[in-house]
């Protein structure tokens, strides 16, 4: 239970920190850097290496990178919604994840993942 | 040469003090999610969802929803300036998922070294390698505008030059 609220808060903390920078920051493309920010992964690498080591961490940051590919994808694929299909930001973001979804677990298959 | 980066701490008054309780109970059942799809389906699957875009919802419909309010208070029609306000921003996460996948990479190599090195590296891995993105499509797009505009203009002067 420990563990959770430490994941809670330290994420909590960590995510608003970066949400905030993005929120001071014009013009608003520059502030959208903020909105990839490694935030929950700051969070959670650091609690990854003190429960279970660096290995475990380095595992993680490498099923990361198919993440991040595919939050490139899911990033274009929201601005074409709200620019040409004019949706809404909360539809559009969420429609989205199943790109996400798709080219993430995509791109882990084809590059060999494994549990 | 002036930067176009500007520091607006003004933004912060937009928000209500429930906008930052949402984003921050996000952030951290993002993180709770995370450790939970790790512990459950293994490392490399919970290692996809530290790239999930879990933040990113409730940050474009925030900014979309300021955006609106700020026209909607000048009188303009709103709705539409919220939504390109949003597109901005995906844009800028686009670029964004450059710098992330640094992180990720330099993470990887550096992590069994000596995780402070992994830390401090990814980290400057993912702010050098975004603002560099930003730079060089902001670049990209000036130069694509002077091109067409020079485009534009080029018959008519053609023109009034034979004239």
């Amino acid at each position: 239970m420990t563990e959770y609220v430490i994941r809670f808060l330290v994420g909590g903390v960590v995510v608003s920190a970066f949400a905030m920078l993005g929120d001071v920051l014009r013009p608003k493309s520059f502030a959208g850097l903020f909105g990839a920010a490694p935030s929950v992964a700051l969070a959670t690498l650091g609690i990854a290496i003190y429960q279970h080591g660096a290995l475990y961490a380095a595992l993680q940051s490498r099923a990361m990178m198919a993440g991040a590919i595919a939050l490139g994808i899911y990033s274009v694929v929201v601005c074409q919604l709200l620019v040409r299909a004019r949706m809404r930001a909360l539809p559009a973001t969420l429609l989205s994840l199943i790109v996400w979804l798709s080219a993430a677990f995509g791109l882990w298959a084809i590059i060999g993942g494994q549990a | 040469m002036n930067s176009p980066i500007r520091f607006s701490p003004s933004s912060l008054k937009e928000g209500r003090w429930y906008e930052y309780v949402v984003r921050f109970a996000l952030g951290g059942a993002a993180t709770i999610v995370t450790g939970i799809i790790s512990s459950r389906f293994g490392a490399s699957v919970g290692g996809l969802f530290l790239a999930l875009p879990a933040i990113f919802c409730a940050s474009a419909t925030l900014i979309e929803k300021h955006e609106t309010r700020r026209k909607r208070e000048a009188g303009l029609e709103g709705e539409r300036r919220g939504q390109e306000a949003a597109a901005l921003d995906a844009a800028g996460a686009g670029l964004g998922a450059f710098g992330m996948f640094s992180f990720a990479g330099v993470y990887w190599l550096l992590v069994q070294s000596s995780s402070i090195a992994a830390f401090v590296g990814a980290s400057m891995a993912w702010l050098v390698v975004s603002v560099a993105a930003w730079f060089v499509r902001r670049k990209m797009r000036n130069a694509r505008r002077i091109r067409m505009e020079e485009n534009a203009s080029g018959p008519a002067l053609s023109r009034s030059r034979s004239d």
